[in-house]
């Protein structure tokens, strides 16, 4: 009798140890590079250079002193800071009312044609854009890369609107035309305010992928307004023998977005996959 | 009596005094102004930059503002598709890059999310951890990825060396290269995947397994008969997700290869690229967009199509 107890419990016990042993594989797998990242940027060049790889070592700070003072890291930090704020308050002016008239008043077409953004590679508006911003003088302005910025941050800040605004009851909306707001008030007064969580996570998603954009302001941006992750290529190419610089790079530039995600998880699936999911 | 409640741009034209007609016409289309902001950007940022492409595609231009452009015709799109080498190339690394990547992706990701569809301590934490390759700065990855991939002194030699295989040279050999970056798309993107179909499972209704228990069949069973038709438009809008953005991909290819070695990682994201900022050769970079874009579309259209015969 008790034998009949005791063998599910250790099958269980079994089950449970194999998940977990799993579980910890898969996600050690998908962390380790970043792990990685971190613990060689504490390395030396030559230490990070040895082979077989070295896990026991003393740990210095000299690579991110060396990135920190010795480029001008506080100025493209700005660059890079400005580009993802501006093209995310501007996208956000652009985007809130967008995603209001298509979730409460239709606009299919729209809704449809910012998707299309997301479609199209970077590349396909890059040329077009280089000659058109080189005869206006926008090469390398914070304007001219705000402006190409706003391609990654509309559609995400419109498309994950949308689904806020639809959650508004619309007895709420209709209240307050009662009460004699007019629609763009109902848009400020009422909607607004209901949909804040989402704005942020919309606002912290379009943060992150501005932040990460390296394409346009590799073409874009010139010595003035380099972002960081121009920089940190650059780092590579003219100065590979750096690699412990590159790695305290390639970590200051992934902590803010480390911290971003944690700041949003759910909302993030959601706003990857804009439009992708429905219809 | 409204006027308090209606400062603002828009709210400024039912002030009384104005004509209360004006008013009403706004307040009649006002739900164009809301779009109209963001239809303007569109025109002017997106379509306007397209239409300016498909137009320059026609001539020869080496893009210097003192040189005028040469009217070509359709000469860029002959060159395009008789005997450019280059573009052959690229079409195939693309169609091979993504095609292998994304049905990896899809097949590795859906199996994974199967084993996280339950509950089990530290799931928040896993499902934060599984964001980040997804959302860290795609040039840092690939700087780490780049040399963890160093034939001489990267961490996958030693891999390789302690599972006992053959030394590879990874991203340095032109057979090894689009496999090591395939890897690294993986690596990269397979989280989303489970994320998303994680996103599905969770909302399947559960009598259908109810019934399959008291059927006695068995977690495989139910696998394919149960969650997996289920699911399939989920995996579906996956991969069709993956497919966009695969074929995008720049970042991580051009900071490990540069296309190369020589330009057996080229995809036609950064031939385009060269063509039209390494060479200036901006028409014929333009030729290339077209088609790329209608490589893009094609792709597209056939997913829906898959989707479309499912529902």
């Amino acid at each position: 009798m008790t034998g009949g107890t005791v063998a599910p419990t250790a099958r269980r016990l079994a089950r449970r140890v194999i998940f977990y042993g799993a579980l910890v594989l898969v996600l050690g797998v998908f962390v380790f590079p970043f792990f990685w990242m971190a613990f060689n940027s504490f390395k030396t060049h030559e230490k990070i250079l040895e082979y077989p790889p070295v896990f026991m070592f003393a740990p210095t700070l000299s690579n991110f002193r060396n990135v920190v003072w010795q480029t001008p890291f506080a100025q493209y930090t700005w660059n890079s800071v400005l580009v993802a704020f501006g093209s995310v308050a501007v996208g956000m002016l652009l985007g809130l009312p967008a995603a209001y008239g298509i979730a409460r008043h239709g606009h299919r077409t729209l809704a449809l044609s910012i998707l299309v953004c997301r479609m199209i590679p970077g590349i396909s508006f890059l040329v077009p854009w280089f000659i058109v911003f080189r005869a206006l003088g926008l090469i390398d302005t914070y304007t001219g890369l705000v402006i190409a910025h706003l391609v990654i941050t509309v559609p995400l800040i419109t498309w994950i609107m949308i689904g806020f605004f639809e959650e508004v009851p619309l007895e709420l909306e209709e209240a307050g035309r009662i009460d004699g707001c007019s629609r763009l008030g109902v848009f400020l007064r009422i909607a607004l305010p209901l949909v804040r969580p989402g704005l942020v996570s919309a606002g912290i998603l379009a943060l992150i992928f501005a932040w990460n954009s390296f394409l346009f302001p590799l073409i874009l941006a010139g010595v003035k307004t380099k972002t960081l992750p121009v920089v940190v290529y650059s780092f590579m190419t003219f100065d590979y023998l750096d690699l412990g610089g590159i790695y305290a790079a390639s970590t200051l530039i992934t902590l803010p977005v480390v911290v971003m995600v944690l700041l949003v998880q759910r909302q993030f699936i959601r706003g990857l996959t804009i439009g992708g999911l429905k219809g | 009596m409204a006027a308090h409640a209606t400062e603002g741009v828009l709210g400024q034209s039912r002030r009384p005094g104005l004509t209360p007609g004006l008013g009403r016409w706004i307040e009649r289309h006002v739900s164009w102004f809301f779009v109209l902001p963001a239809a303007l950007f569109l025109a002017a940022v997106v379509a306007f930059p397209v239409l300016y492409t498909a137009g320059l595609s026609l001539f020869r231009w080496s893009g210097a503002a003192t040189t005028s452009l040469a009217w070509v015709g359709l000469d860029n799109y002959r060159d395009v598709f008789s005997g450019d080498p280059g573009f052959r190339n690229a079409l195939w690394v693309t169609l091979y890059f993504t095609g292998v990547s994304v049905l990896i992706e899809v097949g590795l990701g859906v199996g994974l999310a199967q084993l996280l569809n339950r509950e089990f301590v530290g799931k928040g934490v896993a499902r934060t951890l599984l964001i980040l390759p997804v959302a860290g700065t795609p040039v840092a990855l690939a700087l780490v990825w780049r040399h963890m991939y160093n034939p001489s002194n990267g961490i996958f030699v030693w891999f390789a060396e302690l599972l006992h295989l053959p030394p590879q040279r990874w991203l340095a050999d032109a057979n090894t290269v689009l496999p090591s970056l395939i890897l690294f798309d993986v690596w990269q993107w397979t989280p989303l995947v489970m994320l998303i179909t994680l996103a599905g499972l969770v909302s399947l209704p559960s009598d259908f397994y109810e019934a399959a228990q008291i059927d006695g069949a068995t977690p495989w069973q139910v696998f394919w008969r149960i969650t997996l038709p289920l699911i399939r438009p989920t995996v579906v809008a996956a991969a069709m997700l993956r497919f966009m953005d695969s074929v995008k991909t720049f970042d991580q290819i051009y900071v490990t290869t540069q296309g190369g070695p020589g330009i057996a990682s080229q995809t036609l994201n950064l031939y385009v690229f060269d063509q039209a900022f390494q060479y200036l050769h901006f028409g014929y970079a333009s030729a290339l967009l077209v088609v790329l874009f209608f490589v893009i579309l094609a792709g597209n259209l056939l997913l829906v199509s898959v989707r479309r015969g499912q529902a």
